[in-house]
């Protein structure tokens, strides 16, 4: 009889126990970088920032599906494209909530006013929002949106229409930007009448997956699951941001439990990790190129056969295995595979060094000459270590006679003297905004860009016009072969020696499931879910 | 005493004013273009160049920046953050309760270690303990915390799994931070197990920052011990026939105490200033850190405020050791 009772008693005890652990809440903790310079995705540019704001607290008007650069409708459910490409009419989705925070209770649903008040904000210089929380844009300034919206309308309370000043095909893309996180206007009118508009930006209130709940600073971020999420609520209760800015101390926190996964690992700890039994590590190249561009307004460059030589010159391979180890490939074109419109039939130059002193000699250089090799001082992810990447590249070229000098400045100052066009050969890169070819072709090496983002200071006309007119054609068909056919003259006018996309490595606990690598570098919790 | 008291204060005027003219002209002195560095390889164009240099209030002469910020020192505006646009005092006392709270951690580790530790090794000098104190101090103080706290991490988080790797608290805790001082915070919360978990995320921080000042204590202690041991009053109290506590603890302590308080004082302010690399290893919310990550980020408000309340605090805390020279030996105050 006492044994009856205790079974009963012990196996109530363990169907408790068992009912505890499945209502438990499942709290995903990462093991972010850094600390977000805020929570308006709009004033900020750093990728630190979008992590924790745009992608788990705000939607856009469209968005990119989960782990590509495939865009999809998000807060418009569609958009229409007028016959001359100027004016984009973007309809609204019906039924989308505002979160419900401890600091704001929305009384109505998302519509066009949303839509008007988060770009009025930055396209409207009069606007009571403009010059809130230092009010700089940099990414509406960078994407060059004032100078291509004309006016911004709102036809009924779910039809928003863009006016451009020109046709922009990329245009959609960039309603996909972090930039373009949609806001509640509402809340921004609470805030104002309360005389506390600076809040508006540190307690943020969106549609998307989380719920803001707290923010200690270079410590802890903490969201909820938003319960009415338009797409359904996530399948995690709980997500924390851990702030660790040592790469060492997140691998640690992730072999000892303390975090279900960690960007940005050191390169030295790759090799630890694919043997490391206790996580999985998920890879994939990156949206970025490493380039060395020519500065063609220098002597030696304006010969289109001394740059075709010094590409030739390089052993590109030496410098994957030298300089990014495991976490590189060779860039063969000056956008990413991952990206739409990559031209796979493009012949890279080989590395030969005959071929390149017989090429340098025709251009009138049999012997050489000396040139500089800028190299960045800082380490980027298409560009892990500079110093190093140029003392192989001066070393290839010494072999073909041309006699290189390394030079380096503080990051500031490279950036603007380069602009400046003040080098001859400078190494540097990009990683993408928004999967747009555009985003790579016209930003790097368009006629537009020279004096600025276009260190090669290359404006080719054959290579401008394709460029052009793919801005203004919708068909994305057209608009792949246009950018193929740019690839093919980048090629053979050799403004840059693209050298290596990086590859991303994600390392994460065994429990992780659905993760998604982002090809834009970031990190979207919507779908990850804990075994 | 009181007038000892003022004249120490008026000495920090000066002080206070070289701090700031110095850290000004070193922040200008940093190659780099603070606007360049935010715009990245996408560039600027000249004009939202220079809109933004007076956005930020760069497009001054420098002698006209200077004498704007000291004007807004005194009214206690530090200005605002380039990066978060957030006033710098705010951004300051948010991150300043995570450092105090380390630091006297690491004080406290320091002397509860060090000074038994240093008045032993004077007592029994020359013996295996005496060796042993100074050859760990000695190893301590050369110690390179990068290194030393990573291994720490290594064997008591990762391999032993004994205390966290690193933090303020465990991401289970969900508990609101008012006072910003996670002891306390943790304690006033309503959730089981929180403060225990605040106290293990603060044991090996603690033990890697408290390090440095627990070797300069223990041999400071010792050699002052050594030095007063020797002295006529300690022979006398022994003669007296007091016990050997006594004599070592009443007569020969108090009297070693005073070069030892020096260096307590001044390994405090090498805590508050210091914390840079243990604030950064273990993620630890503090503004060591946070003037790292401004001074990369050219965050000229926040450089030059963080740098100044410490640099007062340090003056301050100084403040402090030489009126309490004057409270343990008289004669200090009347000589100077």
């Amino acid at each position: 009889m006492k044994w009856r009772k205790f079974l009963s008693v012990a196996s109530l005890a363990v169907l408790f126990c068992m009912v505890a652990i499945s209502v438990q809440a499942k709290t995903f903790v990462y093991c972010s970088e850094g600390s977000p310079e805020g929570f308006t995705p709009a004033l900020y540019t750093s990728g630190t920032t979008f992590d924790a704001s745009s992608r788990q607290l705000f939607d856009k008007l469209a968005m990119f599906e989960r782990g590509t650069t495939k865009i999809i409708p998000g807060l418009a459910t569609s958009w229409d494209v007028s016959a001359d490409g100027k004016t984009y009419t973007f309809h609204l989705r019906k039924g989308v909530d505002f979160h419900t925070t401890s600091f704001f209770t929305p009384t109505r649903q998302f519509n066009a006013d949303d839509v008007i008040f988060s770009f009025m904000r930055q396209f409207d210089k009069t606007h009571p929002y403009h010059k809130i929380s230092g009010g700089s844009y940099e990414y509406f300034n960078g994407m060059s949106m004032p100078d291509l919206i004309q006016s911004i309308e709102k036809k009924d309370d779910y039809t928003v229409v863009f006016n451009l000043n020109k046709p922009e095909s990329p245009f959609i893309a960039n309603m996909a930007m972090d930039f373009a996180s949609i806001h509640s206007a509402e809340y921004a009118d609470k805030m104002l009448k309360a005389g506390t508009p600076d809040e508006f930006d540190q307690k943020p209130v969106g549609t998307g997956p989380f719920v803001f709940v707290s923010y200690q600073k270079d410590s802890t971020i903490r969201y909820i699951a938003f319960d009415k999420y338009w797409k359904g609520r996530a399948k995690i209760d709980k997500l924390v941001f851990s702030i660790t800015p040592d790469a060492s101390v997140r691998y640690a926190k992730l072999k000892a439990g303390e975090a279900h996964l960690m960007p940005y690992p050191n390169p030295a700890d790759i090799k630890a990790m694919k043997k490391d039994a206790s996580i999985q590590l998920m890879e994939q190249e990156g949206l970025n190129v490493g380039y060395l561009a020519f500065n063609v307004t220098v002597k030696e460059f304006e010969n289109v056969k001394v740059r075709q030589a010094l590409s030739m010159a390089i052993n590109k391979q030496a410098i994957i295995d030298a300089v990014f180890q495991d976490s590189g490939k060779i860039a063969k074109n000056p956008i990413p595979p991952t990206i739409w419109s990559y031209n796979d039939k493009v012949k890279d130059y080989p590395y030969d060094v005959a071929g390149a002193k017989k090429l340098l000699a025709e251009a009138g250089y049999p012997n050489g000459f000396e040139t500089d090799i800028w190299a960045m001082p800082v380490q980027r992810p298409y560009n892990p270590n500079a110093r190093r990447m140029a003392e192989i590249i001066q070393e290839d070229w010494s072999k073909v006679g041309v006699k290189a000098k390394i030079i380096s400045y503080e990051w500031g100052e490279y950036l603007k003297r380069s602009m400046n066009g003040e080098h001859s050969t400078v190494l540097l890169g990009w990683t993408g905004d928004n999967g747009d070819p555009d985003n790579f072709l016209a930003v790097l090496l368009g006629c537009d860009a020279v004096g600025a983002s276009n260190r090669a200071q290359w404006c080719y006309k054959p290579f401008d016009d394709l460029l052009m007119k793919a801005k203004q054609v919708s068909d994305i068909k057209e608009r792949t072969k246009l950018y193929e056919q740019a690839q093919v003259i980048f090629k053979e006018q050799a403004p840059w020696v693209t050298i290596a996309h990086s590859i991303v490595y994600k390392p994460m606990s065994k429990q992780v499931v659905d993760f998604k690598i982002d090809p834009f570098g970031g990190h979207v919790f919507y779908g990850v879910d804990l075994k | 005493m009181i007038q000892f008291f003022f004249r120490r204060l008026l000495d920090i005027f000066p002080a206070f004013i070289g701090v700031t003219l110095l850290t000004f002209s070193l922040i200008h002195l940093i190659p780099g273009d603070a606007v360049e560095l935010r715009a990245g390889e996408r560039g600027i164009d000249p004009a939202r160049h220079a809109a933004m240099k007076v956005e930020m209030g760069l497009d001054k002469p420098l002698y006209v920046q200077y004498f704007k910020y000291i004007g807004g020192v005194f009214k206690g505006d530090l200005g605002r953050s380039f990066v978060t646009k957030k006033p710098i005092l705010e951004e300051f006392l948010t991150l300043f309760p995570a450092t105090l709270e380390l630091s006297t951690c690491a004080m406290i580790f320091a002397i509860l270690v060090g000074l038994p530790a240093g008045i032993i090794a004077g007592v029994k000098r020359g013996t295996v303990f005496d060796h042993t104190v100074m050859g760990a101090s000695l190893t301590g103080y050369s110690m390179p915390i990068f290194w030393w706290g990573l291994l720490m991490i290594l064997f008591f988080s990762v391999h032993l799994g004994w205390t966290p790797v690193s933090g303020r608290l465990s991401a289970l805790f969900w508990i609101d931070v008012d006072t910003g001082f996670m002891l306390i915070d943790t304690l006033r919360s309503d959730e089981p197990g929180a403060f225990k978990s605040a106290l293990s995320h603060l044991i090996l921080p603690s033990i890697v920052l408290g390090t440095i000042p627990l070797a300069v204590i223990a041999r400071m202690t010792r050699s002052s011990m050594l030095e007063v041991l020797k002295e006529d009053y300690v022979r006398t109290a022994k003669a007296k026939g007091l016990t050997p506590n006594r004599v070592i603890l009443v007569h020969a302590l108090r009297n070693a105490m005073i070069p030892v308080i020096t260096v307590i004082g001044l390994q405090t302010g090498v805590l508050l200033a210091g914390a840079i690399l243990t604030e950064t290893i273990f993620a630890w919310p503090g503004v060591g850190k946070w003037i790292l990550e401004s001074i990369n980020r050219r965050d000229y408000p926040a450089i030059q405020g963080g740098i100044l309340i410490i640099a007062t605090l340090i003056i301050f805390v100084n403040l402090g050791v030489d009126i309490l020279y004057g409270i343990i030996n008289p004669r200090i105050r009347y000589t100077r």
